[in-house]
């Protein structure tokens, strides 16, 4: 099994579900992050006082599949959240172990 | 209040001939100046931290609590019994408001005496209230309760007595406060100066971004001062006629001013018009016409809030260049302010307005004599609230420490000093199990 892992911008993530859905994909876990990569932060002003944030908010997504799902989900996520500008974000894959689901005890494949 | 004092002072301690409507009037604005103080504590709770917004709040409801006891035990009777000499301090014949439902001495109001010393209370409050802007964010609890208890008597109360008693040092020397810009604004102002010197800045301060954490709340503080600011001055006439009435327009016209002042110069400056410069700039306005409200016609009122909300923003410059860390900018708005509108009665003051204006404005051709004597008051009332307000504070520093420890500051007032959270907007935020 996989884990897939996706930092996006917030507004994509709409698109990559109904993307990943269309795939066959069953669930994804979504959280709110702050970062910060090649992409600036903005200027806030407060009272004429100027700031620097430099946390960008971001989305992360991650979603456990089979092992010969994981290109498949990889290139949906890339082609749906790409806009071709700084701040697109990343996606990486890594290994994973076991998964058991909760409720049945199943475990590997049939848990994913 | 001086309005009293010039008109009617010098009337014999008597009955009191009691006006139905005058007396409504100001039991209105007296509720209305009681919303002040909440009003302030949202202003300032959505400018801190979401780990000070309890604590911010908290110090204002205390204000209530403990300005309102001192008040009615001893402050009331400092404030405005007849003089205990030079014009400095009243007397002690009303402490514990006894013979206070008589008369207030040196007067002949058309309302109840008891009316006066509730409204007057009420503006106890919240210039006690207005120091915790100054000192947010790193003042433990304790100690703050006992500074308020201290400073709402040595330096409140006699700063009242000089302006707003016939008997003061400064109303006898003809020096005009409306409602407040030396006793309220500048008295607060100042005294905030002096406890930001002896607390020190917040830790961080100036590197780390400090942003508001609720502007809406703030915007919302900032509504509700406007509304009881009405109460605020258009109470001060003390009266339900025509002073009243110029003292309303005037209020409201100067905080228009102050909300355009303050947004056209900030948007020439950063290229932005903002939310906490439309709150802001609107209080600066209202700062500056409490002292000028009773004195002024409309137009240069609403001048008054346009210069008031550009100067304010300018002044908030000198705590960087200064390095005092007034974390809400007590000093720039409600001392800048005030010193603003205290001058301004100098420049403006018509006696078509208000017969107790005995020498026009400047701009009214009355020469500089006004402007004079306001500038006496600007003097006298910052080198006492500053000096004593920094004793006061030296004092409890030393012998109950201000300040939160570095891991309380860290954790964050509301957690440290009140053992509760404001924002509970997380499932594992709540978990927990009862040692009770």
């Amino acid at each position: 099994m996989r884990l897939v892992t996706a930092i996006l911008r917030p507004h994509a993530v709409d698109d990559v579900r109904e993307a990943l859905t269309e795939l066959g994909v069953h669930g994804m876990t979504v959280s709110d992050v702050h970062g910060f990569g090649r992409q600036r932060g903005h200027v806030e002003v407060y009272r004429g006082a100027e700031y620097q944030v430099d946390l960008v908010p971001k989305v992360r997504l991650e979603i456990l599949v089979d092992d010969d799902a994981a290109d498949g989900v990889v290139r949906a996520v890339v082609e749906t959240a790409r806009t071709g500008r700084i701040g697109d974000g990343k996606v990486w894959v890594q290994t994973v172990d076991e998964v058991v689901r909760v409720r049945t005890g199943e475990v590997g494949s049939a848990a994913v | 209040m001086p309005v009293l004092a010039h008109v009617l002072a010098a009337a014999p301690t008597s009955s009191v001939h009691v006006d139905s409507g005058d007396t409504a009037w100001v039991l209105a604005c007296t509720a209305l100046v009681l919303l002040m103080t909440p009003g302030l504590a949202f202003f300032y709770a959505g400018m801190v931290r979401s780990k000070h917004v309890l604590a911010m709040i908290m110090q204002s409801f205390a204000c209530i609590a403990i300005v309102s006891v001192t008040w009615v035990l001893v402050g009331y009777s400092l404030a405005f019994d007849d003089d205990a000499g030079g014009g400095l301090v009243g007397g002690l014949h009303l402490v514990g408001l006894a013979h206070a439902a008589t008369a207030v001495p040196g007067t002949d109001l058309s309302i109840p005496p008891l009316v006066f010393v509730l409204f007057q209370l009420l503006f106890a409050v919240l210039t006690a209230a207005l120091l915790t802007g100054a000192t947010a964010d790193r003042m433990r609890f304790e100690p703050f309760v006992v500074l308020v208890a201290v400073w709402s008597v040595v330096v409140y109360a006699p700063v009242a007595h000089w302006a707003f008693s016939p008997d003061g040092w400064l109303h006898r020397l003809g020096l005009l406060d409306f409602a407040g810009g030396t006793v309220v604004e500048m008295c607060s102002g100042a005294s905030a100066l002096a406890l930001v010197l002896v607390l020190g800045p917040r830790r961080g301060w100036p590197r780390e971004m400090m942003a508001p954490h609720n502007l809406p709340l703030t915007l919302l503080g900032a509504g509700l001062l406007w509304v009881g600011w009405i109460g605020f001055n258009a109470g001060s006439a003390l009266t339900a006629g025509t002073l009243a009435a110029g003292a309303a327009l005037a209020t409201h016209l100067s905080g228009v001013g102050g909300m355009i002042g303050w947004l056209a110069l900030e948007k020439r400056l950063t290229g932005k018009a903002t939310t906490l410069g439309a709150a802001s700039g609107a209080v600066a306005g209202l700062v500056a016409i409490t002292p000028a409200a009773g004195y002024l016609q409309p137009l240069p009122a609403l001048v008054v809030g346009l210069v008031a909300g550009a100067v304010c923003l300018v002044a908030i410059r000198l705590k960087f260049r200064f390095r005092y860390d007034d974390s809400l900018d007590v000093v720039a708005v409600h001392y800048v302010g005030g010193v603003v509108g205290t001058l301004c009665v100098g420049l403006f003051a018509a006696t078509v307005v208000n017969p107790a204006v005995t020498h026009q404005g400047l701009f009214l051709g009355g020469g500089v004599e006004q402007l004079g004597k306001q500038l006496v008051g600007v003097v006298a009332t910052s080198a006492f609230a500053f000096a004593a307000t920094y004793a006061i504070a030296r004092v409890l520093h030393a012998t109950m420490g201000l300040r939160v420890t570095a891991d309380d500051e860290h954790a964050g007032l509301d957690a440290s000093q009140h053992a509760e959270s404001a924002y509970e907007l997380t499932t594992t935020s709540t978990i927990g199990r009862s040692h009770g």
